[in-house]
């Protein structure tokens, strides 16, 4: 774990919230009884007439939204990823994606941040399932100052938008300056021999792996795919054209989620060789988040290995 | 018989007639539900509702949502005659292409405030609506329309609570009772229980009504506008294929076309009475 500050991407949700409320009027957000988790609440002090608490009730909370996008608002309907993407998962496809409205979906407690809260909690299929959705963008930042810019960044795009974030701290990756696009890559090293592809909390463990690559003469691109839908296939493309060997690190079910959606494009190319490390297709339990990840590869040691054996294929 | 209701009778006959004809025409479709809700569906679009056929998208509109989606046939017929689009569109439904899907498009026909479909959700889009009327202080008002059965979603009752914790005053919720629903009637697959009562439970202004009785409809209307804090709920007593003798009460006809002979017996019936 890189020794630098940590803070957690629900935080950068709320304290974005905030400064969006101010500047847009249209900016609403609906919460189902968990703003103080979410950090909604200084948003709900602030602007009371841009706030629907309907309790709990996502399916509602869902449609209540889509009520709203049609006159004109702009609502970020806030939970977790587990109910965010599966309590209001037919709502969100027939009421917000089929008439394609400008509802946002924004949730914490993603991957296994939630990690002592066991697995009801921790949402790690949340966003395989809504990549599926046509019109559906799909997207988890990696810390504070990218979560802050992709909230906005989804503010200001016109459609639904699946954001993800973390309950608890992560480090810190990006200085004040960097600039995000929704469905563009950021690349944070440039490197000939191998292409690490991560997202949201774990995109720290590549990096550090990097890092450990570099020094043993194995030289690492590193890239942000924040968001998996639409997928950066130029970014993927250049990487299949640069080593051709990749591979993809998330704090998801491996199935369907960074990693498949990378595979897609290899698949489809017909060249190119992958490993994917995130979640093993196995629910999580109560324990501490390192265990968690441990227990599924997740890890800075693994993606080293599992580098080194790509680099010598 | 007020001069009103007589000529809203008249009309709902021949939203009758034309429903039947793009079912007819289209060789599937929701007759049952189009029919037990059309005394409803005339009483607002031509009488009750604010709305202008040349300007769909005005802000202060009032606004519909068809939770029962899949009675669109009557729902397109309002709107095709009341001139959101040309008449002869309305024998295009279902077909490939046609801005009349199977199930209601908003992105693809006119007056159509919200996409429907799926039970259930209609309601809380229309809670969505009201609430952002409430909080521009616009006057516009929010109706929509319920099946019995499709109160067996349990996220009807969120929306309920929703409309209630926000005073909606300006939404309007009608109930289709027509008792059948899918399978079977409503008592055997799922008994409502009294609906008025448990959307009074939720604190809504209540009313049950004959749902096909136009001066019963549209003096419960104009009760409604009452702008006491409370959201409304009319439940209209109906009678499932109401008006064709065939289809009347009986459980297959909720999405079933009828044939060339069927069709011309319920032409007659609507226009005869039997």
């Amino acid at each position: 774990m890189r020794d630098v500050k940590k803070i957690a991407t629900r935080d950068a949700y709320g304290d974005e919230l905030l400064v969006l409320g101010k500047e847009n009027q249209n900016i609403y957000v609906v919460d189902c009884d968990i703003g103080k988790s979410c950090k909604t609440v200084p948003f709900s002090q602030a602007f009371p007439n841009q706030h629907v608490n309907v309790g709990i009730a996502e399916q509602n909370a869902c449609g209540v939204a889509a009520g709203l996008a049609t006159t004109g608002k702009i609502p970020f309907v806030t939970s977790y990823a587990v109910f965010g993407s599966m309590r209001m998962c037919e709502q969100i496809r027939q009421e917000v994606c089929y008439p394609m409205l400008n509802v946002k979906i924004a949730c914490s407690h993603g991957g296994f941040t939630p990690a002592n809260d066991g697995a009801s909690h921790q949402g790690i299929e949340d966003m395989g399932i809504l990549r599926t959705i046509p019109n559906m963008t799909v997207c988890m930042p990696a810390d504070y100052a990218s979560a802050r810019k992709l909230v906005r960044a989804t503010a200001e795009y016109y459609g639904p938008v699946y954001l993800r974030f973390t309950r608890d701290g992560v480090p810190c990756i990006y200085d004040d300056n960097a600039t995000f696009t929704l469905g563009k890559a950021n690349k944070l090293k440039e490197g000939k021999d191998l292409t690490i592809i991560g997202n949201g909390d774990v995109l720290n463990l590549a990096l550090t792996a990097s890092e450990e690559l570099e020094e043993t003469g194995i030289s690492v691109t590193v890239l942000d795919m924040h968001t998996i839908k639409p997928l950066d296939v130029d970014a993927v493309k250049e990487a299949l054209a640069t080593s051709g060997k990749i591979i993809t690190v998330e704090d998801h079910n491996i199935l369907n989620g960074l990693g498949s959606a990378v595979c897609e494009v290899l698949a489809e190319a017909g060249k190119g060789i992958v490993r994917r490390i995130g979640i093993q297709d196995q629910f999580g339990e109560s324990a501490p988040y390192e265990r968690l990840l441990e227990k599924n590869g997740i890890t800075t040691e693994n993606i080293v290995k599992t580098a080194k054996e790509l680099y010598s294929l | 018989m007020s001069e009103l209701i007589k000529n809203l009778e008249a009309q709902a006959k021949e939203v009758r007639l034309t429903l039947l004809d793009m079912i007819h025409k289209a060789g599937s479709g929701h007759p049952g539900g189009s029919l037990s809700a059309t005394d409803f569906m005339t009483a607002l679009y031509f009488h009750e509702m604010k709305i202008d056929p040349k300007n769909p998208k005005d802000e202060n509109r009032d606004r519909f949502v068809l939770s029962k989606g899949h009675v669109c046939p009557v729902l397109y017929t309002c709107l095709g005659l009341k001139g959101y689009f040309e008449k002869e569109v309305l024998s295009t439904l279902r077909k490939e292409g046609s801005i009349l899907q199977g199930h209601p498009d908003m992105k693809r026909c006119p007056g159509v405030d919200i996409s429907t479909g799926s039970l259930g959700q209609g309601i809380s889009v229309a809670v969505g609506m009201a609430i952002a009327g409430k909080l521009d202080q616009k006057d516009y008002r929010t109706f929509t329309l319920l099946g019995d059965g499709e109160t067996n979603e349990g996220q009807v009752w969120e929306a309920a609570a929703t409309a209630s914790k926000y005073k909606l005053e300006n939404l309007v919720v009608l109930v289709d009772n027509n008792n059948l629903q899918n399978d079977n009637t409503c008592d055997v697959v799922m008994p409502t229980l009294d609906i008025a009562k448990k959307f009074e439970a939720f604190g809504f202004e209540t009313i049950t009504i004959d749902g096909h009785n136009m001066g019963e409809i549209v003096s419960a209307l104009e009760k409604m506008r009452n702008p006491n804090g409370k959201p409304k709920c009319i439940v209209g007593k109906t009678v499932k294929g109401k008006g064709v003798s065939y289809m009347e009460n009986v459980v297959s006809w909720h999405g079933m076309a009828p044939d060339a002979d069927q069709y011309a017996q319920a032409v007659k019936d609507v226009k005869e009475g039997f």
